[in-house]
């Protein structure tokens, strides 16, 4: 099925043919190869994350990625990103609940430069109030602008906090205002030490460079790093709870409502059953994937009550992930019978599951999308990245076209009616502020 | 190797041409086109008219209705789009090798026979008036949008390509057919293809697909932008804890001889990311901003340099003087040696990474033609930067940078902004006549 090239993996089955090897300290090392174009993508992911912040410093695995940036004994604070962009590349970096990753996309022949900084800055790093200090202060404008500023984000913020309170999933990736604020040297470094090292990341390097090349870069590079002692990922969850949720923001900026619904989901990291997830992704494709999906389907062509519709899960995750619907009215209809029109699309799922021909149709589309993941350099390292830091390992990535193809009608209807069928869930609705 | 991109240009039996790029890495080909001629063109009281018709387009077409033809899409994971720009109206294909027969019908149904149904219509028409509605929501949008107001003043440039509630609800299936033959033709045609094809089944495709579309297109000529930027502060109040400021000024052709140098000064100043001069001033040293950012900005009738930036309300005056500090130092001093070096071996090494994908290489050969860039844009572009001295910077500099000159826009509640005028909300209504 799979369109072939002259690369390691060639005729046999699989998706981007990865190749890999650990070093003696522990540091992942994966390649991806591809030679469409003279240059490599190179990130560097932590198996760290929000959800790993210590209790009252929320925000804390999100500052640190600012710092890391911020210098070390021999690379001045912010130099990192202007020796990569007068080498014609350009990096950056991200922070999400289980995991953070550096990444740099440079011609081919600077990597060495490369995986010089990036070694540098896993050991070396030394940070001085007066820097810290000001990139704090940039955080909390970030804040600002990505969450304070946007009334929709606001409320998804507090929605996450509902549906998952014991959970870290439910403390918002940037962290509270407040904590920020406090965040200090101290806990900059503490965090440093119990997270950074090579035996907690994972290279992973796409793009036009051999393994041959790649190990010796790697060996020399990353194998004087030294392994350190981390921190257990502790990710608590609450017992099954029994009541909905519903909360609500009025905002003047506001001038169309907008319906979200959370629901707790499982990933591939928390399910009791490994197959859950991708009967899942077969769900969340039948319900929200185009204009012929159930949902849109449903409100927006034939009912015309939305403007929009949709559904988004993400598998991705260490613990207990989130599955969320929303929609958003046309004008003059009340946000009442998109919820009512919504809840009819979902208690179908759950009472009369889904056809033969639809799951078909549904796998078809996911296959092929496999296909279209290959036209990119960086796409593939962040799959292996998000994989490889939540508890997966490369061959669920290579086998995820022939997993989803193993995906039942029973298995999908199973899964409609365990994440569904459920009154703890959270309805969030977003409304334009009463006019007197 | 891409600073010299194998670009075969591919002349049909019917005379149509195309741009390839021919890539066989993966099996997936992207066709991307564009026609000359975009939103700017919609009439004043039918403003909105290019975008309704990139959202209709593809909203049935031939003997299929709307969900049939969407049915025939996904059922082959065909990826069909069309955007309406200012200037140009786009369009584009993914789709995977052994699919591309169906694509390519596709897109002929939709280009030669929209079916524009009244039902289809009303109810996009709905769902773009919502997203109109949903914007006023966004700091930035609303920035942008009186900014635009402000500057083009009098020319169809200040219109939203996305039109006004008031426009797009008036707007009928008779005023589509009426664009579909006046702006879709041979003659305004430009086609750019990336992937797994032949040049000799793109030239046969090129006829199939486009050959049926009318010769020639209606003429149009816009007058050219009298920028009013006269240095003015306006504030939209809104309570938020943060202040949106965007700023403009007239820019620089990109025909013009200055347009390098003026490439490698505004990537110094405000263009360059982490690297740039604002980045270091605002955020880098006082933290007083996520991000700063300023671009030039070409278009047909218009350039302009515009910055924009998000900061506390409270800090917001001194972020707009230091941004103004700067502009004036540039204008002054030109850049360093240093910074010259950094800011060419940025923008001459960074090209490839823009290249990696079927898309990305369709869009950029495209983007070349629509831009009048020629075959030998990324060759010529390599040499000129390269070229390009730290005096020609300072005289584009002075020539190009005036504080005084840019009109400021502050969505928010910024304190201590002196000579500011209260702008009106675009939330708030009475849009194009007022």
């Amino acid at each position: 099925m799979f369109y072939t090239q002259s690369s390691p993996g060639e005729g046999s089955p699989g998706l981007f043919h990865p190749q890999s090897f650990t070093l003696p300290n522990g540091l992942r090392v994966v390649l991806i190869e591809n030679h469409r174009a003279p240059i490599v993508t190179h990130m560097m992911w932590y198996r760290v994350g929000s959800a790993d912040d210590p209790v009252g410093q929320s925000g804390i695995a999100h500052f640190f990625e600012h710092l890391m940036f911020k210098g070390t004994a021999k690379i001045p604070a912010g130099e990192i990103s202007r020796i990569v962009a007068r080498n014609g590349g350009d990096d950056n970096a991200f922070t999400s609940y289980d995991y953070t990753a550096y990444y740099t996309s440079i011609a081919v022949d600077r990597l060495p430069l490369i995986m010089e900084l990036e070694a540098d800055r896993m050991e070396n790093l030394a940070l001085i109030d007066e820097v810290l200090f000001t990139e704090r202060d940039v955080i909390l404008e970030e804040r600002k602008q990505v969450v304070d500023s946007q009334p929709m984000h606001r409320l998804q913020e507090q929605m996450m906090t509902a549906l998952l309170p014991h959970l870290p999933y439910g403390t918002p990736i940037i962290g509270w205002a407040d904590e920020i604020a406090k965040l200090d040297k101290i806990a900059a470094d503490y965090f440093y030490a119990h997270w950074y090292a090579p035996n907690n990341a994972i290279l992973v390097v796409s793009g036009a460079m051999t393994m041959n090349e790649l190990r010796p870069l790697a060996e020399k590079y990353y194998g004087p790093l030294k392994p350190k002692p981390m921190l257990p990922r502790l990710r608590p969850k609450s017992d099954h709870l029994p009541a909905a949720q519903r909360i609500t923001l009025s905002d003047p900026a506001v001038q169309l409502p907008i319906l979200n619904l959370a629901y707790v989901a499982p990933s591939y990291g928390s399910a009791s059953d490994g197959r859950m997830p991708y009967a899942l992704e077969v769900m969340n494709e039948i319900m929200s994937e185009g204009a012929t999906s159930r949902l849109y389907k449903s409100l927006v062509m034939e009912q015309k009550i939305a403007s929009s519709v949709g559904m988004y899960y993400n598998p991705t995750a260490l613990a207990d992930s989130s599955l969320m619907v929303y929609a958003a009215p046309v004008p003059d209809v009340a946000i009442e019978d998109v919820e009512e029109a919504l809840h009819v699309e979902i208690q179908r799922a759950v009472a009369d599951g889904f056809t033969e021909t639809e799951i078909a149709g549904a796998k078809k589309r996911m296959i092929a999308e496999a296909t279209y993941a290959r036209d990119s350099v960086k796409h593939p390292a962040y799959l292996f990245g998000m994989a490889l830091t939540t508890g997966q390992d490369l061959q669920d990535i290579e086998e995820w076209p022939e997993r989803i193809a193993a995906v039942g009608a029973a298995e999908v209807n199973a899964v409609a009616r365990l994440v569904f069928n459920t009154k703890n869930f959270v309805t969030a609705v977003l409304l334009p502020e009463e006019h007197k | 190797m891409t600073h010299n991109l194998p670009i075969t240009i591919v002349t049909s039996p019917g005379g149509i041409t195309a741009w390839l790029v021919e890539d066989r890495m993966v099996p997936v080909v992207s066709l991307q086109f564009a026609f000359r001629g975009g939103s700017a063109l919609d009439p004043a009281d039918k403003v909105g008219l290019a975008n309704l018709a990139a959202s209709t387009l593809d909203e049935g077409a031939g003997d299929l209705p709307a969900m049939a033809f969407h049915g025939a899409l996904e059922d082959q994971s065909i990826y069909l789009s069309f955007s309406a720009r200012r200037d140009d109206f786009h369009g584009g294909v993914k789709t995977l090798h052994d699919n591309a027969g169906e694509a390519w019908r596709l897109l002929t149904l939709a280009l030669t026979q929209p079916r524009f149904d009244n039902e289809e219509v009303s109810r996009v028409k709905e769902q773009l008036i919502s997203d109109i509605q949903h914007h006023y929501a966004d700091p930035s949008w609303v920035a942008q949008r009186t900014l635009n107001k402000m500057i083009y003043a009098g020319h169809p440039y200040q219109q939203p390509t996305s039109g006004f509630e008031e426009t797009v609800a008036l707007l009928t299936s008779d005023d589509l057919r009426t664009w579909v033959k006046e702006r879709m033709a041979r003659d305004n045609l430009i086609v750019g293809v990336c992937g797994d094809i032949s040049a000799a089944d793109l030239a046969s495709l090129l006829d199939q697909i486009f050959g049926a579309l009318p010769a020639k297109s209606k003429p149009f000529e816009l007058p050219k932008v009298t920028l009013a930027a006269t240095g003015e502060n306006f504030t939209v109040m809104r309570s938020i804890p943060q202040t949106r400021v965007v700023m403009a000024q007239s820019g620089i052709s990109r025909s013009d001889s200055d347009w390098f140098a003026a490439m490698v000064m505004n990537y110094v100043l405000g263009g360059g990311g982490f690297n740039s001069r604002l980045m270091m001033e605002v955020r880098e040293k006082r933290g007083l901003t996520y991000g700063v950012s300023s671009q030039l900005s070409h278009h047909k009738y218009s350039n302009i340099l515009s910055v924009g930036a998000a900061t506390s309300n409270e800090n917001a005056a001194e972020a707009i003087r230091i941004i103004k500090s700067e502009w004036q130092t540039m204008a002054n001093d030109g850049i360093s040696a240093e910074e010259l070096k950094n800011a060419q071996t940025y923008l001459t090494g960074s090209l490839p990474l823009a290249l990696t994908s079927t898309d990305k290489i369709a869009d950029f050969i495209l983007h070349l033609q629509t831009e009048h860039l020629g075959i030998d844009y990324p060759a010529r572009r390599l040499e000129k930067l390269n070229a390009v001295t730290r005096a020609d910077v300072a005289q584009v500099a002075k020539r190009l940078l005036n504080p005084e000159a840019l009109t400021l826009v502050a969505v928010g509640q910024p304190q201590n902004l002196i000579n500011s005028i209260a702008a009106p909300d675009p939330a708030q209504g009475n849009h194009y006549h007022g």
